[in-house]
């Protein structure tokens, strides 16, 4: 679906992405992870054609992305921050995207999902970091798309609108719908993914499953195995 | 594009800053044409103001509405839209919603002073004309300053700085060189000086229009007797016209290639 081949990207001197190739799991949920600045971003928005890469190719059903913008329709993208125009209602910006997109979303699940009737009427810049995200998440998956591109899902979201949020997705997935996922909470990883890539300077360290990567490190949890890479690598370096 | 358009323009219609830039304009015109009792006279006078508000205002929106709008921008990057269509739905979003603040706060003290039987009508869009023409080509290069960068301490400060050089700095130049040159044949030199300046082609434009020649000024006068009236107009009008299309061209090239 989406197959990427020797990706690179400088930034001035700054390599942020080294070469790599990935080919994303149809139907799994991949989680991205990585210490600050490997490059997780840039990635993804390397994939949706908000960065263009310094070098490499990237292909989605066997076509460049570069040939057009109409593949964009296929994916749901969830930004990392959450801010919109600030004078607009709720229900406006629900709409622009709607109109953008030239399609109709079914908005009220997941107005529902989220509990956002009472912020229908309100402008955006009344509502707080967590309400926005909110407004974020209905923005993802109003359409109904077969990837979804998720930045740091969770931030700033209360223990009810998470479970809702990982409920959501656990059902999306069971539709066959694919997912790419960058996430700190490593909770949030060891209950959803399926696969992970450790991304670090720049270049994909690790690709493999959960427990693939528990056996690699021998650790018995994430956390630890992700430190323990991280210590490896500094002691390395110095 | 017209989609973009729509929700830009509301969004900035309903800011704050745009009610009180429109009522200004509204309490001004009211002012200076109840005061002076006089169109041509209250037209000259708002002149003044507009030729320094308009291109300031338009340079504070123009960054602002970039920087405030970078994650909103990251969102639509991410839809299927083509780049082009958002940047010129923005753009447009805020030159037509500052040129409705000002064509309404400054055209209606002029409908009830009762403009639009009294025949001088031109003057009064001649002025709102160029005061557009200033909005969109300043929230233009504004807005181009803000895409090409990052660092929005200094792409406020380039802005501001742009804004000041053409408003004072560009006449205070003008005049020393023609201070220094006056034993030489200028005239050419002149108007060629007076089509890189936005907010001085605006000036003559008016000056033209109004036919006030104790006020029309060297370049006015020199407009005047080389092209003429008629052709002046002309001439100012396409100038005008080139300095909005070249900023807006120079936002498309460099947003398509710009990494968000």
């Amino acid at each position: 679906m989406i197959e990427i081949r020797g990706i690179q990207k400088n930034f001035g001197k700054l390599e942020v992405l080294k070469g790599f190739d990935f080919s994303l799991s149809v139907g799994k949920i991949t989680a991205i992870l990585g210490p600050n600045g490997s490059g997780k971003t840039t990635f993804i928005k390397s994939i949706l054609g908000l960065v263009i890469p310094s070098a490499g190719e990237i292909q989605f059903e066997e076509k460049s992305i570069y040939k057009g913008w109409n593949y964009r329709k296929h994916i749901g993208y969830l930004p990392q921050i959450a801010r919109f125009p600030e004078n607009l209602k709720v229900k406006e910006i629900f709409k622009l995207i709607e109109d953008v997109r030239g399609e109709v979303g079914n908005t009220e699940e997941l107005i529902d999902l989220f509990d956002l009737h009472e912020f229908l009427n309100k402008r955006l810049r009344q509502l707080s970091g967590g309400t926005r995200q909110k407004v974020n998440l209905v923005l993802t998956f109003m359409f109904d798309c077969p990837i979804y591109i998720l930045d740091e899902p969770t931030s700033g979201l209360d223990p009810i609108a998470l479970i809702r949020l990982k409920d959501l997705i656990k059902e999306k997935k069971s539709q066959g719908k694919t997912f790419l996922v960058t996430t700190h909470i490593m909770s949030l990883v060891e209950e959803i993914a399926d696969e992970l890539i450790f991304l670090l300077e720049g270049q994909v360290y690790f690709k493999g499953t959960f427990g693939e990567m528990l056996w690699a490190e021998k650790e018995e949890n994430l956390e630890r195995a992700i430190a323990n890479i991280l210590e490896k690598e500094n002691a390395k370096d110095s | 594009m017209l989609k973009i358009l729509k929700y830009s323009f509301f969004d900035l219609i309903r800011s704050r800053w745009s009610i009180i830039y429109f009522l200004f304009y509204l309490v001004s015109g009211f002012v200076l044409l109840y005061l002076s009792n006089d169109v041509s006279k209250a037209i000259v006078s708002l002149m003044n103001i507009t030729f320094i508000l308009t291109p300031l205002i338009g340079t504070i929106f123009g960054v602002m509405n970039f920087y405030n709008s970078r994650e909103f921008i990251e969102l639509l990057l991410a839809q299927p839209i083509p780049r082009k269509n958002i940047f010129l739905g923005m753009l447009l979003g805020i030159c037509s919603s500052l040129s409705l603040s000002l064509f309404l706060g400054m055209g209606l003290p002029f409908v009830f002073y009762g403009i639009l039987i009294s025949g001088k009508i031109m003057s009064l869009v001649i002025l709102l004309l160029s005061g557009v023409f200033l909005t969109c080509i300043f929230t233009a290069i504004s807005f181009y300053i803000a895409l090409i960068n990052e660092n929005r301490l200094r792409g406020f400060g380039m802005a501001i700085l742009f804004w000041l050089f053409m408003a004072f700095i560009y006449d205070g130049i003008f005049l020393l060189l023609m201070l220094f040159l006056q034993e030489y044949p200028i005239e050419k030199f002149a108007i060629a000086m007076s089509l890189l300046n936005p907010i001085d082609l605006s000036r003559i434009m008016i000056m033209l229009k109004l036919d006030i020649s104790a006020l029309m000024g060297y370049t006015g006068a020199v407009f005047s007797k080389f092209f003429g009236n008629n052709v002046g107009m002309f001439i100012s009008i396409t100038a005008l016209s080139i300095w909005t299309i070249i900023p807006s061209i120079l936002i498309l090239r460099n947003s398509s290639r710009k990494d968000f």
